[in-house]
């Protein structure tokens, strides 16, 4: 097992074996015309060598039937591999409706992993195993990607922006986690692990040191603290709409336009407060650009998104069973 | 592997020198000094400065190279520190790309015959031409002044944000390099297409002209079309970077995708810069040493032009994990496809070339033989990283290192070198050693699989690139790489050696000691400053061996 794992990487996720298998016909299809055009020019160069210094070759000038013949097989089977390609890539990019959801924070040079339930990671992530789980990623400063070889998955981390990817896993282990992003001078020590557990093993995990509370319950604390509650909360004279509901509804803006309060909205409404003015409310709010980290921005997008999910916020610990992200969601791809 | 090769004997008897003279007066000796060379506007002295300093910058890369290979020895990263291996792969990239594979063979071959195989007495501009040259080494010097103020640690790509706000290396200092010399490359496309256009002798119609002068138009396209577009991309870098401009920092308004987008819509199409020279050197070779018209002419002939124009499409294949929507990732996937055929068509013609030909073994075909072998390698290799659903493992791994330097290296340096080789004895007037040369061959070949194959089984693995430490599961694989990388490494050095010897003590050439068809053939070797005692004229197709057996019998 060991030395088949030197020379193949280790099938971990469920996309995993679809993506070999391709790679499999494109080792196999490659290899029959490597060897074919090596075999053909290894028999002509024998076969026409030059036996007398005045001789030359035949003027064969060419053939329009088998010009057709190697413009057409090449393309017949260069759209087989694109159809196959893109399905397997559409598996790879589009997550199920319900998905556990992580989020990831690239930065010079560690990833910081965030749970839901507020349990926070560097470098490691633990996941349960058949699960289908959902990284959420974006970056504090320049680009990363996260790369999980096993899964057979990859996506970069963009500072300004969300992105995602997605994986079932279906075998317990420890497995690289990489990034494969060039980031400056500690990239290749921006390497950590990926632990696929059983549900039991991973309840206990969640269940084990956990203090500060959910990440919405975090996303709470800092809503209060940095003094949001004064503008968005509901009664008289507020000045700021108010946020129950919002996450994940259409908002029409003071310019008529409308748009889906997804991630990137709320995250853009805290750091340029002006982009998007909600209709008829003033462009009165500040920015926090430069006070906020990308996580503090992911507690309160937590937070916000919390007020809009029935159950309210997940229960302290996590200890339940995760929840799934219901909501027509953030759009991280664009 | 005799190093001698006479016209006795009988199997690839074609080198004729017994009893060749040098002309009395030639290029390289109608005038002499310093002045001579470095004021010159011929294009073959041009050619030969070109060769000069893209030689000194191959070394120069390949000294990187070689210092990444070593560090790559052990997997604890203990060589060097991790700034000094960022730097090391980056000057390797920034060198190789800019300062040798983009002018390589244009700049050299294509300099030297692109007027000699129209039947021109020169380019169409020739100060024009010196003034590139100047340009390239304004470019190199500002190249080499970023790696002795400390070098550059953003790797060839010199990706934003990083590049523009966070490397505290000589990122402008190189990046005003590759803008200089871009124009270099502008002015080179331009001479071409204009000799190309005008200058054709007598009866040198379009569909005469060697497929190395249709191969050189494809690049010249490219070269006019596209390196603007990377000069303008480094310039919002350099507003970004030094104004604090926001263009491509999100936090001060821009983008960071966007800097993807423009870089790329050149530099995809610069691999086609780098490989079309490389095939049209391909085609002479194949004909002149088959001594037959190469299979299905047109078709070769459009194939270049089809890939230059479909490069233009593709540059967002290198952005299928960079948050592309899954859509236009479609559309790049399935061009990038097209571009995969008129690459097999031109692979399956040189094949068909080879039957029924009367085919020798002289050093500058065993490199086409290398060439193809390897350029289908890295050909059906970029099947796999089109196809989306792999390349989403594979991008930015090990896998497409083994796959560009396939073919960049294995295709377009295979190719110059071959070139170099076949045209040698038109350059210089002599011979190179036939013995060495075939055994560099071979040693360039062996060191070369033997140092990219194992690297598409790292990448698969999962071995990102750009990675100065490693896990120790990959460090078998890149034993072999960097023995193979030390291989490789003196299968150059050879080339230089013998070629250098060569240029005073190899035997006379005589005008055409490959018995080859093709104007430059039909001059004296060195050439005449203005190459063609009297001009010619054209009567027949490019390698038509049939009608010389008539008058050779």
């Amino acid at each position: 097992m060991e030395s088949a794992r030197a020379l193949f990487p280790v099938q971990a996720s469920t996309v995993a074996p679809r993506v070999d298998n391709l790679y499999f016909f494109l080792v196999a299809v490659s290899a029959f015309f490597a060897v074919l055009v090596t075999v053909l020019i290894i028999v002509f160069a024998v076969k026409y060598r030059r036996r007398h210094v005045d001789e030359v070759g035949a003027p064969i000038h060419g053939s329009l039937a088998l010009e057709l013949v190697w413009t057409g097989i090449p393309f017949i089977l260069a759209m087989v591999m694109f159809v196959w390609g893109a399905s397997v890539y559409f598996a790879i990019v589009r997550p199920p409706a319900e998905t556990l959801d992580i989020y990831a924070v690239g930065k010079q040079w560690m990833w910081k992993f965030q749970h839901r339930g507020g349990q926070r990671e560097i470098n490691e992530l633990h996941v349960p195993i058949d699960t289908p789980v959902r990284i959420i990623l974006t970056s504090e400063d320049v680009l990363h990607d996260l790369y999980l070889p096993a899964f057979r998955v990859k996506m970069d981390a963009i500072p300004g922006r969300y992105t995602q990817l997605w994986f079932n896993a279906t075998r317990a282990g420890t497995y690289h986690l990489f990034c494969a992003e060039y980031c400056g001078t500690k990239h290749s020590g921006m390497h950590g692990s990926v632990v696929v557990m059983p549900q039991n093993e991973y309840q206990a995990w969640l269940g084990g040191g956990v203090t500060e509370g959910t990440l919405a319950q975090q996303g709470e604390k800092l809503f209060t603290d940095l003094v949001c509650v004064t503008c968005h909360s509901a009664g008289s004279g507020q000045r700021g709409p108010e946020l129950t509901g919002v996450f994940g509804s259409t908002v029409e803006l003071a310019n008529g336009e409308r748009v889906t309060a997804d991630a990137e909205y709320i995250r853009e409404s805290i750091l340029n407060p002006t982009a998007k003015i909600v209709a008829g409310f003033p462009p009165i709010m500040p920015t926090f650009q430069g006070q906020v980290s990308e996580e503090q921005l992911l507690a309160l997008t937590e937070y916000i998104r919390s007020l809009s999910s029935s159950g309210g916020t997940a229960p302290a610990g996590g200890a339940a069973a995760p929840q799934p992200a219901t909501q027509p969601d953030a759009q991280p791809q664009r | 592997m005799s190093p001698d090769i006479t016209p006795t004997s009988t199997a690839s008897a074609t080198v004729r020198s017994a009893g060749a003279v040098m002309p009395a007066r030639h290029y390289l000796n109608e005038q002499g000094g310093w002045a001579s060379w470095l004021l010159t506007t011929d294009h073959k002295r041009i050619a030969l400065l070109y060769l000069f300093s893209i030689t000194a910058f191959f070394f120069l890369g390949g000294f990187f190279a070689l210092l990444v290979r070593l560090e790559l020895l052990t997997p604890g990263g203990d060589l060097m520190t991790s700034d000094v291996y960022n730097r090391a792969f980056t000057m390797h990239g920034v060198i190789m790309v800019f300062f040798f594979l983009v002018p390589s063979i244009p700049a050299t071959l294509g300099n030297f015959l692109v007027p000699l195989m129209v039947g021109a007495k020169d380019l169409a501009f020739p100060k024009i031409n010196l003034l590139s040259w100047y340009l390239y080494v304004i470019g190199g010097a500002f190249a080499i002044a970023a790696m002795i103020g400390g070098g550059v640690d953003t790797g060839w790509t010199f990706y934003t944000p990083y590049s523009s706000m966070a490397s505290n290396s000589k990122v402008l200092t190189g990046a005003i390099g590759v803008f200089v010399s871009g124009f270099s490359s502008i002015l080179t496309g331009l001479n071409f297409i204009v000799t190309i256009h005008r200058m054709r002798a007598p009866g040198l119609t379009w569909f005469r002209l060697p497929l190395f002068i249709w191969a050189h138009y494809a690049t010249s396209l490219i070269m006019i079309l596209g390196t603007p577009v990377v000069a303008i991309t480094i310039l919002l870098l350099a507003f970004e970077r030094v104004l604090r401009v926001g263009i491509f920092d999100p936090t001060i308004g821009g983008d960071p995708v966007l800097f993807q987008h423009l870089f790329w819509f050149y530099s995809h199409p610069a691999v086609y810069i780098m490989v079309l020279p490389g095939m049209g050197v391909i085609s002479e070779l194949v004909a002149g040493f088959a001594r037959k018209n190469i299979f299905g002419y047109s078709f070769v002939a459009f194939s270049s032009l089809a890939i230059a124009i479909l490069g233009f499409l593709v540059w967002g294949h290198h952005l299928f994990v960079a948050g592309e929507t899954p859509y236009s990732a479609l559309v790049f996937s399935i061009i990038s496809y097209m571009v995969a055929v008129p690459s097999a068509i031109k692979v399956f013609n040189w094949t068909a070339t080879f039957y029924k030909g009367s085919i020798s073994y002289e050093t500058p075909m065993l490199y086409a033989f290398g060439f193809v072998g390897l350029f289908l390698v890295g050909g059906l290799t970029g099947l796999f990283v089109a196809a989306i659903g792999v390349d989403i493992h594979v991008h930015d791994t090990y896998f497409v290192v083994a796959h560009f330097h396939y073919i960049m290296v294995g295709g377009t340096l295979m190719a110059y070198l071959g070139g170099l080789h076949f045209w040698w004895p038109k350059i210089t007037g002599r011979l190179y050693p036939e013995g060495w040369a075939k055994l560099s061959a071979l040693i360039v070949f062996v060191g070369f699989n033997l140092t990219f194959f194992p690297q598409f089984i790292l990448g698969y693995l999962g071995m990102p690139r750009r990675y100065h430490a490693y896990p120790d599961e990959f460090q078998v694989l890149n034993v072999m790489s960097t023995a193979g990388a030390s291989i490789l490494a003196l299968g150059y050095l050879l080339p230089m050696v013998y070629f250098t010897w060569s240029w005073k003590k190899g035997k006379i050439a005589g005008d055409n000691p490959f018995r080859a068809k093709g104007l430059e053939w039909e001059t004296t070797s060195p050439p005449p400053t203005f190459n063609f005692d009297r001009p010619p004229v054209v009567t027949e197709a490019t390698h038509s061996y049939a009608h010389q057996e008539a008058r050779v019998v």
